[in-house]
């Protein structure tokens, strides 16, 4: 009776640290939650979306020009990326097996793993150098490096869902290969391909260290892609670290704004996953 | 899915109409769909070999000057044309080392929380609760830890350690607020996500005739968790603490935001410290010579080797558990 009682101590005491190590692994998520929600809400205004950042000392402005900037950089990125990562998932499944297959899974996998700053850093060599300068397009190109494997690799996923008895009926047709990968499969697929594209884009919107010597970041509109332009997620780091109290506002409504978008586009690519 | 499939069917038949005027050219439109796709996939092993190429060669004049001096001088001296890494080797190696030892008890302890102990809807809302955590950006860690947890550490938690510890070497010096223990962390509550994540995957591998066998035989929760459930994720787990490493050393902003980038080597956790990616991220922009951001690559060069090795590593370990269970997915 007494052994019965010292392993039903044990029992509880194990369970109730379980319970412990839970609560305190939500305090700082709701911590995070709620000074993002508590500064973040009374920093908003309209002139967040419709200003450029002000002269140092002057109050208000606000992150217009770096929302610009993000979508920018994140449609270039996507124009690039999308492409390989989509047709790369499509050679996987289509032509599985062989050693160039598996190389080339173990390759995503590899360079889904390479710190981000790293990609910024190659992007950094291979485009800012020989252009001699720092530029939208480089930090395009660092983004869409992030991106390629996180698509490649959930798009696969996707397309080895697709019955097989789709593609024998299609081919049965005498419909060609490229044609059933294309239209029958990538299409009964898309659902969920769409949801991985989501989440890669989700990803890369709140990518900084990439951007810090591509992109740069830039006080003012800017259009060109050889230029340096602004995007929320730097905007947000040098507002953090400088010395005024206004412009830690700005951040604050920034890191807002940014997370907002973040979950939507999370929560939007679930919804489209669940329905498939 | 029952419209679904008719909805694909349709396809099927629209794309079988259409074809019908290129018969002949089938199996040469094949090699070429074989060939573009083909190149698109192995664009990422170029990208890869590209990656590694010119982090090697823009290293070159980095590492012909310096050698092995690289790594074990602690002198980081722009003007005078003297670069050392030491100092962010330690940096990096200790607050990632120490968020680890932070995040996977906690991590671990959740995990079986969440599987274990709760009922299923409370772990599923644990579990969404930690995967919102995992998509917040590095960006905003960095926020909330320079402009919220730094000033409490400042004028709350280190004051206390110095009275009373004061006297090691461990919490020794001024309270800055910014500091390797601010580093540590943010880093900790950052990798939390993946090593749960990872853990509980495992953990929901285990075979429930494990769990069924043990409680068959008269144990307790514990028991059942200690004795079954716990040796047969073990190496699992372990993939994912290896995982949450490979993240933690190449974390960037948040944890340039709040470590103090200070490249010095200090026991004490109250004292500001650099890491890697934070020296890259705050000096190569403004890189003042070839030779100064031939050595930023340099140390770009030795995070990349690092996080490699790591993450081979934890695939590798994660793969082999889950592979007769679930198949991956990791």
């Amino acid at each position: 009776m007494q052994g019965m009682t010292v392993r039903h101590i044990k029992n509880h005491a194990a369970r109730a640290i379980m319970l412990i190590a839970t609560l305190i692994l939500l305090t700082p998520l709701c911590l995070i939650f709620f000074h993002l929600l508590k500064m973040g809400f009374s920093s908003l205004s309209l002139d967040f979306f419709t200003q450029i950042p002000k002269p140092t000392g002057e109050s208000g402005g606000g992150m217009a020009n770096g929302i610009f900037g993000s979508s920018l950089l994140i449609l270039f990125a996507s124009l690039l990326g999308l492409p390989i990562g989509v047709l790369g998932a499509v050679y996987l499944t289509e032509f599985n097996g062989g050693r160039f297959a598996t190389t080339i899974r173990f390759s995503a996998d590899v360079l889904a793993g390479v710190p981000s700053i790293i990609t910024g850093m190659v992007a950094y060599s291979l485009l800012v150098l020989p252009m001699k300068g720092f530029s939208a397009l480089a930090g395009a190109v660092a983004l869409s490096l992030i991106m390629i494997p996180i698509v490649l690799r959930t798009t696969e996923e996707q397309l080895k869902m697709v019955p097989g008895t789709l593609r024998e009926a299609s081919l049965a047709l005498g419909v060609p290969l490229w044609r059933t990968s294309l239209k029958v499969i990538l299409v009964s697929a898309r659902k969920g391909v769409i949801t991985g594209i989501l989440l890669a884009v989700a990803r890369i919107a709140g990518e900084s260290a990439p951007l810090l010597f591509t992109a740069l970041g830039n006080q003012f509109w800017s259009r060109n892609l050889t230029e340096p332009i602004a995007a929320l997620p730097l905007q947000i780091f040098s507002f953090a670290i400088a010395p005024y109290e206004e412009w830690h506002r700005l951040a604050w409504a920034g890191a807002l704004v940014l997370v907002v978008t973040m979950f939507t586009l999370n929560l939007g690519a679930r919804l489209i996953g669940r329905r498939s | 899915m029952l419209q679904q499939s008719s909805l694909t069917m349709k396809n099927v038949a629209i794309a079988g109409e259409e074809i019908e005027s290129q018969k002949s050219r089938g199996s040469n439109a094949d090699r070429i769909f074989r060939i573009v796709t083909a190149s698109f996939a192995g664009a990422v092993l170029v990208i890869l070999l590209i990656m590694v190429y010119e982090m090697v060669m823009q290293s070159v004049p980095s590492i012909t000057k310096f050698h092995w001096d690289f790594l074990t001088k602690s002198s980081w001296d722009a003007v005078q044309g003297e670069f050392g890494a030491l100092p962010f080797l330690y940096g990096s190696v200790v607050s990632s080392a120490l968020a680890i030892l932070v995040a996977t008890p906690l991590s671990v302890g959740t995990a079986l929380f969440i599987t274990e102990i709760a009922p299923k809807s409370v772990g599923n809302i644990t579990a969404s609760l930690i995967e919102l955590l995992a998509a917040i950006p590095s960006v905003i860690y960095g926020l909330w830890g320079v402009l919220v947890m730094a000033p409490w550490l400042q004028k709350t938690v280190q004051p206390w350690l110095v009275d009373h510890f004061g006297s090691t070497p461990f919490f020794s010096g001024a309270p800055y607020g910014v500091s390797m223990m601010a580093g540590v962390l943010i880093l900790a509550i950052m990798i939390v996500p993946i090593i749960t994540s990872i853990s509980r995957e495992v953990l929901l591998a285990v075979p429930q005739s494990q769990r069924e066998a043990a409680i068959a035989l008269g144990a307790t929760k514990w028991e059942m968790i200690r004795m079954a459930v716990l040796p047969y994720g073990r190496s699992g787990v372990f993939g994912g603490v290896i995982l949450g490493l490979g993240r933690a050393i190449g974390e960037t902003m948040a944890v340039t935001m709040v470590i103090g980038n200070t490249p010095q080597i200090s026991l004490s956790l109250l004292a500001p410290a650099y890491t890697m990616p934070s020296v890259i991220a705050n000096e190569f922009a403004e890189a003042t010579s070839n030779l100064h951001s031939s050595a930023l690559m340099e140390v770009g060069l030795l995070l990349l080797i690092v996080t490699l090795i790591i993450n081979v590593f934890a695939r590798l370990l994660i793969w082999k558990v889950t592979k007769g269970a679930k198949g991956g997915g990791v």
